[in-house]
């Protein structure tokens, strides 16, 4: 708990001055330490994103998932970088999506990455499953926020987990949950409604799961502020994953003069 | 016995490019006594001959289970595969921890194997007295692997390690096509007779001195209770005894043809397998 | 080897008066009992192909590999001690992989044979230690470099090679490597050639069951290293088959 500094060994209340309890530190109380420590000793992780991605959406249909994302990477309110894909194949059963600090992103994407690779040496013929990707994602999430530095992401897990969909999400305190839908950032303000809606109607096929995901990026596109019309849309079905090229959507402004602002 | 001044350390190599201290190591797996392990084509079982050191002692646990999925049978010095066994378990549980599945067997192999070979290259290790037969059961279904104090391990169809084991490696040899397609009943049935053929002539299995752990699809790793075992022992009672025609060191191997006059060392059959 | 037992040939860290250190040579003859490995280095790939002795019934088909991947890209064929081999795999993954993270690319094949020579020569310089039991064969094809190849021995010593053998039979299948003219051929036609070299030098008297491994990396595989596919491989091992069917048919017509 680095925010408590160090509990036996307080710093000086002032400059030069006792530390608390100090007068009570009688001979052979010295054994509880080095004292004098200096706020150099206390390490400060960084506490905000740089480089920032929003919204990840995730959809389950009746035979897999489907996930989108736009390509925008903002630095703060500038839209700085229009090229950042975020909607990784993992493997065959494995489709991830990610919002939040791209950095942090890359950066746990070539561990995942290099994890692949691993398996593929050993050979076995056998295949990380998405649940177990959502778990170790979980594990490792959680592991860095409670040291006080968390990975400042979301990811979004979709795949096939012995023959029938899975999708789950790990927010950056490491908190998880699975869920039939799944949107991120802004998204969960203003997606999840539009596509909890749509499943209470009925259940999903592939192409109605698409649709409804690309109508979610239009909605998003107009309302949140940091998002871009360029997206990326991946499926993830037992027959492999696919992740398209990132397309542009069609985005009309002549309704804007309608909105006014006092 | 052997000694020659090629085998005082784990670090020395002979002429011959072998090294002596792994095949004594070797032999220390044949002096515990034997335990088969065999599988069809969704069960995997380890059975084991158990030993008492003396009429007032228990007798000595042979298997130990790991995981939910996987159980070992071990033949050597136990407090070797206690260690051995600590690792495995912690490798699966950590497993778990971080993948929420179970440890595919082979990976948990691999890592082993990878354990023991660190103590067979430096002079301040000796090998793992210890012979390993592990019964697994994971998504490619079920596993037999066998582990050698030389770091090496093989995947198994079926296999027998330990005192006189020779003897149930060929009951095994002879009837191995018929394992993959026979029931559970029929396979238990087999291992315990390819046992009994390690067992000295004055001797039976009983509920006492066997154990019997099975693991399969939906079945978590069960190591036989009392009641079990003598409905399993039932099935080979009464019938009659193939005499013990393996040979009583229970080598690990088929023993390598030799011309007569041939002095070269004493060869361990399995030990320095380099195959 | 005349200063055999004269005690000079106990430790990896101690020369012998002549000048040799006689542990590394001793490591070396434990690879030489091994199964043979070859590696034919082609004009668009690698191929390599292993005997791999079978020494019990009891095992399962396909256990206990003698090819492995490195990484992606790279194949590694093994000799001599297989539980030693083992840790030359995990020795060339990991350098692959931290080259893997370092620089965003896969490691080029000479780079990774240095860095995993070095590990080898590291075990033949302390007597702590002993040398490895085990050589190596590092294949792998590049846009850029071309096929490559490496063979590594117990005393860390490494060199590229057109075409290279190890284990048991190996100056049999060095002769045979010899005749064919390595540089104008396709993996393809290699892997058949691999598969009759291993087949002919097999000895089955004193070996009698062997399963051939058979893998290859080359521009058709995208530069990555796998198993030759079944078909392929059982198309190139009956052709090994009848090649040596035929010439026991002349042997016999000659007498």
């Amino acid at each position: 708990m680095a925010f408590m500094g160090d509990v036996l060994n307080p710093l000086p209340l002032w400059q030069n001055g006792p530390t608390p309890g100090s007068f009570y530190n009688f001979p052979g109380n010295a054994s509880l330490g080095p004292v004098g420590r200096t706020v150099q000793d206390f390490k400060a992780h960084s506490a905000n994103p740089i480089t920032t991605t929003t919204t990840v959406i995730g959809l389950k249909f009746d035979k897999g998932c489907v996930i989108a994302a736009d390509t925008l990477g903002s630095y703060g309110s500038l839209a700085r970088f229009r090229d950042c894909p975020r909607v990784l194949k993992v493997n065959d059963l494995i489709l991830l999506g990610s919002g939040g600090d791209y950095a942090d992103y890359q950066y746990l994407k070539d561990i995942i990455e290099q994890k692949i690779i691993d398996e593929q040496c050993i050979g076995d013929g056998l295949q990380l499953k998405p649940k177990s990707l959502h778990c170790w994602l979980t594990r490792v999430l959680y592991n860095k926020r409670s040291k006080m530095d968390p990975l400042w992401n979301n990811y979004v897990v979709a795949g096939i987990q012995d023959g029938e969909p899975f999708l789950g999400a790990v927010d950056k305190l490491g908190t998880a949950y699975e869920d039939a839908t799944i949107a991120t950032g802004m998204g969960a303000y203003m997606a999840t409604p539009l596509l909890r809606d749509a499943l209470e109607k009925g259940p999903l096929d592939e192409e109605s799961a698409k649709a409804l995901v690309r109508k979610c990026m239009e909605v998003l596109f107009y309302r949140d502020a940091r998002s871009f019309p360029r997206y990326q849309l991946g499926v993830v079905t037992a027959d492999g994953v696919i992740v398209e090229e990132p397309v542009e959507l069609k985005h009309d402004w002549t309704l804007a003069h309608m909105i006014q602002m006092k | 016995m052997f000694r020659n001044q090629y085998d005082s350390d784990v670090t020395v190599w002979s002429p011959q490019g072998r090294l002596h201290q792994v095949e004594y190591a070797m032999e220390a797996v044949k002096l515990g006594s034997a335990t088969v392990a065999l599988k069809n084509k969704q069960f995997a079982v380890l059975i084991a001959l158990k030993r008492a050191v003396s009429e007032l002692s228990a007798y000595q646990k042979k298997i130990i289970p790991i995981d939910d999925h996987i159980g070992i049978s071990i033949s050597g010095l136990t407090a070797d595969a206690r260690m051995l066994s600590r690792f495995m378990r912690t490798e699966c549980l950590n497993h778990r921890y971080a993948h929420d599945a179970a440890m595919p067997v082979g990976r948990l192999i691999a890592l082993v194997g990878n354990k023991m070979q660190i103590c067979t290259q430096r002079y301040d290790k000796r090998p793992l007295g210890v012979g390993l037969l592990v019964a697994g059961y994971d998504d490619q279904g079920p596993h037999i692997y066998q582990t050698c104090p030389s770091a090496n391990f093989f995947d198994c169809r079926a296999m027998a390690i330990g005192a006189r084991s020779q003897s149930a490696r060929t009951y095994l040899e002879k009837h191995l096509s018929t394992f993959m397609d026979c029931d559970l009943q029929e396979l238990v049935a087999h291992g315990l007779r390819a046992l009994r053929d390690t067992l000295p002539n004055e001797s039976e299995l009983n509920t006492k001195n066997v154990s019997i752990a099975i693991v399969g699809p939906k079945t978590p790793l069960r190591v036989c209770d009392e009641a079990e075992l003598t409905r399993f022992l039932a099935l080979v009672e009464g019938e009659e005894r193939r005499g013990g025609s393996g040979s009583a060191t229970g080598d690990a191997g088929p023993a390598p043809d030799r011309a007569p006059g041939d002095d070269r060392d004493p060869q361990v059959a399995v030990a320095m397998d380099t195959e | 080897m005349s200063s055999i037992g004269t005690g000079y040939d106990l430790s990896a860290s101690q020369f012998s008066p002549d000048g040799r250190v006689f542990q590394v040579e001793y490591a070396a003859k434990a690879v030489e009992n091994s199964g043979t490995v070859i590696g034919l280095r082609g004009k668009d790939g690698v191929v390599f192909a292993v005997e791999k002795l079978v020494t019990s019934k009891l095992y399962e088909p396909g256990a206990n590999k003698r090819i492995f991947h490195v990484d992606e890209h790279v194949g590694m064929a093994v000799a001599g001690l297989i539980s030693d081999a083992r840790q030359m795999v995990e020795t060339a993954r990991s350098e692959a992989s931290n080259y893997r993270s370092q620089y965003g690319i896969p490691v080029p094949l000479k780079y990774l044979n240095e860095r995993v020579s070095m590990y080898m020569h590291a075990y033949t310089l302390y007597s702590a230690v002993r040398p490895y039991g085990c050589s190596v064969v590092m294949g792998s094809w590049s846009e850029h470099d071309g096929p490559q190849m490496f063979m590594l021995d117990p005393s860390g010593v490494s060199f590229s090679y057109f075409g290279c053998a190890v284990g048991k039979a190996k100056q049999a299948a060095k002769t045979e490597i010899e005749k064919l003219k390595l540089a104008d051929m396709t993996v393809k036609e290699l892997v058949k050639e691999a598969a009759r070299i291993i087949y002919l030098v097999h000895d089955e008297l004193k070996d009698k069951q062997f399963e051939l491994e058979l893998s290859w990396v080359s521009k058709d595989t995208k530069g990555r290293h796998q198993l030759v596919p079944r078909d392929v491989a059982a198309e190139a091992e009956n052709h090994a088959k009848q090649s040596l069917a035929d010439i026991e048919d002349s042997d016999e017509g000659e007498m």
